[in-house]
């Protein structure tokens, strides 16, 4: 019964608050006593505080689950597997996750290395490649008009499209499939790098005219440190096309990673099996975001 | 035969999105070597225009302008500037900032823990002793204008351009930094251009004030001359007939002749 009415009046604060915040933000326009002990009023707000952070998730996740539960009930004996016989089909999973059985049978551990790596090798070259190419176009406009229109042909195009070139260049599976992550996942790391260096403040360029400073100090102390928030973003949204990519060209592609093993579950109508990768994908995936989002505001001068 | 600063009919036109603005037109000024120069007039008449073009930061769109006969191609460490808005870099530290400019004049003739010595004398010269590694989002504004300043005198410049230096500072803190600015100019006998909106600021500095009428095409509307002996007192300087009556004529020049004209 409380927790019903609390829940109410923290909507109502949400709902009030002028710029309509994700997160509850009430606490701040609520007294609050932050160097009393623990103990007494203090106490319960910051359990209240606590509370009012992880109800909202905590109920989401279990409407989820009750959601799931309700669909795979109804579906009878060919349903979906429920949470439950998820959940004791990934503790199975997760007992061995490093056995090695022959090339096609390996554990899922080593299915989720093998996809880690590829993204991050992808990713590194497309790093590697388009850091240095986005400063280039966003300093010199010459460049940046000559490219413009490759760029605009080519981000728009699916990454699977670009599978058959590179089996059809490099002759093998592996090399393909990095070629289609940094194929894809190297835009996002140009535009974002070549728009933060050309949105360098005037001001700061200005303090690099009147002290003439050398280019390579210029670089170094002034469009590097402005454009390093720019090209954060650039990796991070980079970084989350080479994980949504990878699950697909493994599938077409075979051989191990987390994509491919989704692909042989499927084979083995193993449904449980499909529905822990797609959260083991999700997770690593939101894991990934997270690191990237610490190391960026890290950068954040502000 | 001409000042050490010339500006010839300076007329400075930006291109904006609704078509050509005047800023500045027919701007003439002659500054001897070792001159304190305010210019003072009502905001947005082009104060910092005026100064960005005797910095090299904007070229005039006519005219000429020339330092010891040479003409002013560009920006350059001789001719320092203290920014309107500080301008420090975001990721350096106070030190960091001061560093980077002391680093660029001194740094092929001296030694680093020379370089360090300087940094660390302009700082304190300012009274920042204590906040050399912080950054400056974690300074108040007042404390970013005085590592600005910092980062300008440290250059030891021929000619020295400051835009507002003291306008984000409190009364005590301002008079400390002028008092202080004062002394430092004598010694290196730097030219000196300084933008103010303060009329006793303006006074108490200067050799001549320069007064700016209203823009658009805003140009000199008269020069006083500040005959006042140094060193000047601020607190003999308030017993000064002189200096009361300077006051009022730039105070008249501001709020009557300017004013009328922009209503
Ligand atoms: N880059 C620019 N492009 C277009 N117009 C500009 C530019 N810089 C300045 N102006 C215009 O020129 C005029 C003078 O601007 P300026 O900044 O020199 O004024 P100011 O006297 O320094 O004002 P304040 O005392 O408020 O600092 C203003 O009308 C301004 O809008
Ligand atoms: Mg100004």
């Amino acid at each position: 019964m409380s927790a019903v009415t609390f829940n109410e009046s923290s909507l109502k604060d949400i709902m009030n608050s002028p710029d309509t915040t994700p997160l509850p933000d009430a606490a701040t326009s609520a007294p609050r006593p932050a160097f009393f002990p623990p103990s007494g009023p203090a106490f319960s707000a910051a359990v209240g505080k606590l509370l009012r952070a992880a109800l909202p998730p905590l109920l989401g996740m279990a409407l989820f689950v009750l959601l799931w539960q309700i669909v795979s009930a109804s579906g009878g004996e060919h349903g979906l597997p429920g949470p439950a016989k998820t959940w004791e089909s990934a503790k199975l999973l997760f007992a061995d996750p490093f056995y090695d059985n022959g090339p096609n049978d390996k554990g899922i551990g080593w299915n989720i290395l093998a996809s880690l790596n590829r993204v991050g090798m992808g990713f590194g070259l497309a790093a590697l490649v388009g850091i240095p190419a986005g400063f280039m176009i966003g300093r010199f406009q010459f460049l940046s008009g000559m490219v413009a229109p490759i760029v605009s042909l080519l981000r728009p195009v699916s990454p699977l499209a670009w599978l058959p070139i590179g089996l059809y260049v490099f002759k093998e599976t592996e090399p393909a499939s990095l070629w289609v992550i940094f194929i894809s996942s190297i835009w996002p790391i140009i535009l974002n790098t070549a728009a933060g260096v050309s949105r360098v403040p005037q001001d700061y360029l200005n303090v690099a005219r009147v002290l003439n400073l050398s280019e390579w100090k210029i670089f170094t102390r002034i469009l590097f440190p402005s454009v390093l928030p720019h090209l954060m973003t650039g990796i991070r949204l980079s970084m989350g096309v080479a994980w949504l990519v990878i699950v697909a060209a493994e599938m077409l592609t075979g051989g191990t990673g987390i994509g491919f093993w989704v692909w042989d579950e499927w084979n083995n109508l193993n449904v449980e099996h499909i529905l822990i990768a797609i959260f083991i994908v999700g997770i690593i995936g939101l894991l990934l975001e997270q690191v990237l989002v610490l190391i960026a505001n890290r950068f954040n001068y502000e | 035969m001409h000042g050490y600063l010339h500006i010839d009919h300076a007329k400075m036109v930006f291109d904006t999105k609704k078509g050509k603005f005047t800023a500045l037109s027919d701007i003439n000024l002659d500054v001897k070597q070792g001159e304190f120069i305010t210019l003072i007039g009502h905001s947005g008449c082009g104060k910092s225009t005026l100064l960005n073009l005797v910095a090299g930061l904007n070229d005039p769109s006519d005219g000429v302008l020339l330092l010891s006969d040479k003409e002013i191609k560009g920006p350059g460490p001789e001719r320092a500037v203290v920014f309107q808005n500080h301008s420090l870099l975001p990721w350096l530290t106070c030190f960091g900032n001061v560093y980077l400019a002391v680093e660029r004049v001194f740094g092929a003739k001296e030694p680093k823990a020379r370089l360090k010595e300087r940094t660390e004398a302009a700082l304190d010269m300012v009274g920042l002793t204590h906040a050399l590694h912080q950054r400056p989002n974690e300074i108040s504004g007042g404390m970013k204008q005085r590592v600005g300043i910092a980062r300008a005198l440290a250059m030891e410049p021929k000619v020295l351009l400051l835009d507002e230096p003291f306008g984000a500072l409190d009364a005590l803190t301002r008079a400390g930094l002028q008092d202080e600015l004062m002394r430092i100019v004598e010694e290196t006998h730097a030219t000196t251009l300084m933008v103010t909106h303060d009329v006793d600021e303006a006074v108490l500095l200067s050799d001549r004030i320069v007064m700016m009428t209203n823009g658009p095409a805003a140009t000199i509307g008269d020069i006083l001359e500040v005959g006042l002996p140094r060193p000047r007192d601020r607190l003999k300087l308030a017993e000064n007939p002189g200096y009361h009556h300077l006051r009022g004529q730039v105070l008249e020049f501001l709020y009557q002749k300017q004013l009328r004209k922009a209503a």
